[in-house]
């Protein structure tokens, strides 16, 4: 390991100096070598292994003009950009897990005090704390935090408005501060360079505001939980005039704070897709054509471009919403003597919404489409028409926004417009679905985690895309729309395909993010609790949706028509408990392999994409020399060869290399 | 998955059902189709010592098979939905009112207006009643909906009848109750802290009730 490191360093400076694993003839050789220097550390003890660490950073500090903070903090390099965000998603991700525990709670057991919290009944009598779970409260109801606790919940009891608040920040941070910045920052920063072969991408400067902006706006959109009246509550559409006016709210600060942090979050997001889209058209390695880029970041490449379109559009929004809050303006407010129009936030909102919603889903599908062909040991099914569904999918985001708004009061005739497009999504869909079904066929397939998590992905996508049909029925639609149809079908995309993918991608390439591998019996409980537990809460909804249960009501049991099915909510709120918990196993098993992880060696999956042929740990600059691509991305099981992957760097009539 | 959805007690109802049952099926079957196929292609080509993948790459024939086939069962789908969306929404197509009610939401509550006997809106004989909407069975009713703070939305589960109701937008929309009963009526969007429990109730009389009801309301001068 850091023998690779060391040469790289060397070779920093100095293009033209060939190591040996800059060759792939010689690869085998060196792969020799790794394995001969993991062995000398299973007999060193773990303090020398990290003495060699401290005198390697030792020598680092002294002889590059890296330093911790330019090294880990200000860093420049996208990898360790790629790393920031993962850890900002991560961390963000269990916030937003946070509260929709909190107000699952509620909707099981309504206006019964919380388990623990609750419990501080006893200090709301008494002033006092005598009993077990309570002690460790005391501390916060002691504090300056009391009046802010007790405003939000009484006695341990969600308040109505604080439920509000709690849904509007759990899908705003889910969308906003987990799934884009795990997605597009953290993979597409990664991923990007090292798999088109290149050193880095193409304004690192860029790239490291965009994640600084990120953590801005996070930290702003977290400052909201703490003014008065608390955060957002107009929901993550945050339609107007509710979010318009503060009047129908009470939510004053929190609503302004959430507007700019998402602006500022916009303007993150387009600076990042800038940088993709200029690396990926611009920087390939030579033989890298579009045609053989690795689908994964062709999903990327396409997220850029609907980024770019899409979140000046939220931006615009954004800036009049603030505006008419703080301004006076009436864009999103309509009074009898005129104004605006609060439709035209809708409009808006989805105009950017839709395409976000592929955003989110798109990069899943890249990642299941590298996970499927590796373990399944056969190329990508219908490389070609894979790419060609992830465009259509792309250029149909931007015409069915208004599938959104069937029942908003925008004209009904364009209802069947927008229909017809909707459903056309079904097309591309279909196509993807079936393409990762061929690429299983008669392959020889490998059930390691990551694709585990990519066949889950695979299925869930499904159920999450023929649930869509029924909201795209405009008639359906009458019915289901603003019920928990639609919460269970935003769930099986955005979390069954997006989260799985995910999942699978961090295992997948953390021997290559992090030298080591994740712990496999941690990471295959937390697949097993996190696919069931995740069915056992998100299925029940599409029957809670048919039954007529709206979204975003805190109490079910005050609608007779209701109380009927309030025993799917608690097990719901039950099995969400378990989801939630499950994501601990994954969160100690992320910080845990790091420290602890079985080291890993450069290719161990054996794969034939570029990512692969850079040494691990990933030295800065990537590749010791810049690799030339000789074939597409999937070359497995080429009959007539002897190893069952030919890496795309291969050089033609070369010997195979590896093998399995 | 038919007997989740309330009972329908509206004439259009009826197609709505029938069209999520059409879908429920579709989908139930792809859905079937793909996870069989999925679980025995994981089933049938498991890693085992000695075998090797075959190398394909794709098929054209089946990439256009399948997209032909999702797109002629897409526009069938919605060819079938058309009439059913212009029946219930469109705007040129409402049958003839024979009771209107004017419903207003504001935060968080239905003020029904009803025209009186004068059947106009804005004179004396007007009757507001708060989260009552009264009318008779079998009989076309008009609905003018809107809103005087934020978006609501008029939700009556039992007719299948969703519409959003904007501030300063008058927007008309049509049922007709085929039972007598009492249901329920939620708002279904967001509309602030008590957007839960916001909540109005559909009584549906037959015509004799109906017109006690009214002459109890207006009497006979």
């Amino acid at each position: 390991m850091q023998d690779n490191e060391n040469m790289s360093h060397e070779n920093d400076n100095d293009e033209h100096h060939l190591p040996a694993n800059g060759d792939n003839g010689t690869e085998s050789h060196d792969h020799d070598v790794d394995h001969d220097h993991d062995h000398d550390h299973d007999h060193d003890h773990d303090h020398e292994h990290e003495d060699d660490h401290d005198h390697h950073d030792h020598e680092h500090d002294h002889h590059h003009e890296e330093s911790f903070i330019s090294k880990y903090i200000f860093s420049l390099d996208h990898k360790m950009i790629g790393k920031q965000f993962l850890i900002y998603g991560l961390i963000m991700f269990f916030v937003g897990g946070g509260l929709a525990l909190l107000f699952r709670w509620q909707l099981a057991y309504p206006e019964k005090p919380l388990p623990i919290i609750g419990a501080s009944q006893q200090y709301i009598d008494e002033g006092e704390i005598t009993t077990g779970a309570d002690k460790m409260w005391e501390k916060i109801f002691d504090s300056d935090k009391e009046e802010w606790i007790e405003v939000n919940m009484p006695s341990g009891v969600i308040e109505p408005a604080f439920y509000n608040m709690l849904f509007t920040m759990h899908a705003t941070i889910m969308v906003f501060f987990v799934v884009v910045p795990i997605l597009v920052g953290a993979f597409g920063n990664f991923l990007i360079p090292l798999m088109i072969g290149t050193r880095d991408m193409a304004f690192p400067v860029l790239n490291m505001l965009s994640f600084w902006l990120a953590v801005l706006a996070a930290v702003i959109m977290t400052a909201g939980f703490f003014v008065p009246g608390g955060h957002a509550a107009a929901g993550w559409t945050g339609y107007a005039p509710l979010s318009a006016d503060p009047q129908w709210t009470g939510v004053d600060w929190g609503q302004n704070l959430w507007a700019i942090s998402l602006l500022i979050q916009g303007f993150s997001s387009l600076v990042g897709s800038i940088n993709y889209i200029t690396t990926v058209i611009n920087m390939r390695a030579p033989g890298m054509t579009f045609f053989r880029l690795p689908l994964v970041i062709w999903s990327l490449f396409v997220v850029a471009i609907l980024l770019l379109l899409a979140f000046p559009v939220l931006s615009s929004a954004l800036a009049l919403l603030i505006f008419d809050r703080l301004a006076g303006t009436t864009f999103f407010t309509s009074t009898a003597e005129g104004g605006g129009d609060p439709l035209l936030w809708q409009h808006l909102f989805w105009f950017f919404g839709h395409p976000e919603v592929y955003i989110l889903i798109l990069p899943g599908m890249g990642i299941a489409s590298e996970i499927l062909p590796v373990f399944s040991r056969k190329p990508i099914f219908g490389y070609r028409s894979m790419v060609y569904a992830m465009i259509a999918i792309a250029f149909l985001g931007w015409i069915v926004w208004g599938h959104h708004m069937f029942q908003s009061g925008m004209q009904p005739g364009l209802g069947a417009f927008f229909m017809t497009t909707t459903m056309l999504i079904a097309v591309p869909s279909a196509i993807k679905t079936f393409n990762w079904l061929g690429t299983l066929f008669r392959g020889s397939i490998r059930f390691t985690t990551p694709m585990l998590h990519g066949i889950a992905f695979v299925s869930m996508f499904v159920i999450g895309g023929l649930s869509g049909i029924y909201m795209a029925n405009t008639p359906v639609d009458i019915y289901i729309h603003d019920t928990y149809y639609i919460v269970a079908h935003i769930h099986y995309v955005v979390f069954g395909g997006s989260l799985f993918a995910i999942f699978g991608g961090i295992i997948y390439w953390y021997p290559k993010m992090y030298g080591k591998y994740m712990n496999d019996t941690l990471s295959k409980i937390h697949f097993w609790l996190t696919f069931i537990s995740f069915n056992c809460t998100f299925f029940p909804m599409h029957i809670l949706g048919v039954g007529g249960h709206m979204r975003r009501i805190s109490n079910p049991m005050q609608y007779e028509f209701l109380q009927g099915l309030q025993d799917i909510n608690v097990f719901i709120t039950m099995s969400a408990f378990t989801l939630g918990f499950a994501q601990l196993i994954l969160l100690f098993n992320f910080f845990w392999s790091m420290a602890r992880g079985k080291v890993a060696e450069k290719n161990p999956w054996n794969v034939t994409t570029l990512e692969w042929e850079a040494p691990t740990p990933v030295p800065h600059g990537n590749f010791a020399q810049i690799p030339t691509v000789y074939r597409g991305p999937y070359e497995y099981s080429v009959p007539g060869e002897e190893s069952d992957w030919i890496p795309q760097a291969q050089p033609e009539h070369a010997p195979a290399t590896g093998g399995d | 998955m038919d007997k989740w959805l309330p009972e329908n007690v509206s004439t259009f109802g009826q197609g709505v059902d029938d069209l999520f049952m059409l879908i429920y099926w579709i989908t139930l079957i792809a859905f079937i189709a793909v996870t069989v196929t999925l679980i025995a292609f994981l089933i049938l080509y498991r890693h085992r010592p000695g075998h090797k993948a075959t190398y394909i790459e794709g098929s054209t024939k089946l990439e256009i098979l399948w997209t032909t086939v999702t797109t002629v069962i897409v526009f069938g789908l919605a060819l079938l939905s058309y009439p059913q969306w212009n029946k219930i929404k469109s705007p040129t197509d409402l049958p003839p009112p024979e009771v209107i009610v004017q419903v207003s939401a504001k935060q968080f509550n239905w003020d029904m207006t009803y025209p009186g006997p004068d059947g106009e809106f804005g004179t004396e004989d007007d009757l507001e009643l708060e989260n009552q909407l009264h009318v008779p069975e079998d009989k076309v009713v008009h609905i003018h909906l809107t809103s005087v703070d934020v978006i609501h939305s008029f939700f009556v589960p039992n007719l299948r009848l969703k519409q959003d109701a904007l501030p300063n937008r008058f927007i008309t929309v049509w049922f007709e109750a085929t039972k007598p009963g009492k249901f329920e009526i939620p708002c279904a969007e967001l509309c602030g802290f008590q957007h839960s429990g916001m909540l109005g109730y559909l009584t549906v009389h037959s015509q004799a009730d109906y017109d006690a009801w009214k002459a109890e309301r207006w009497p006979p001068q």
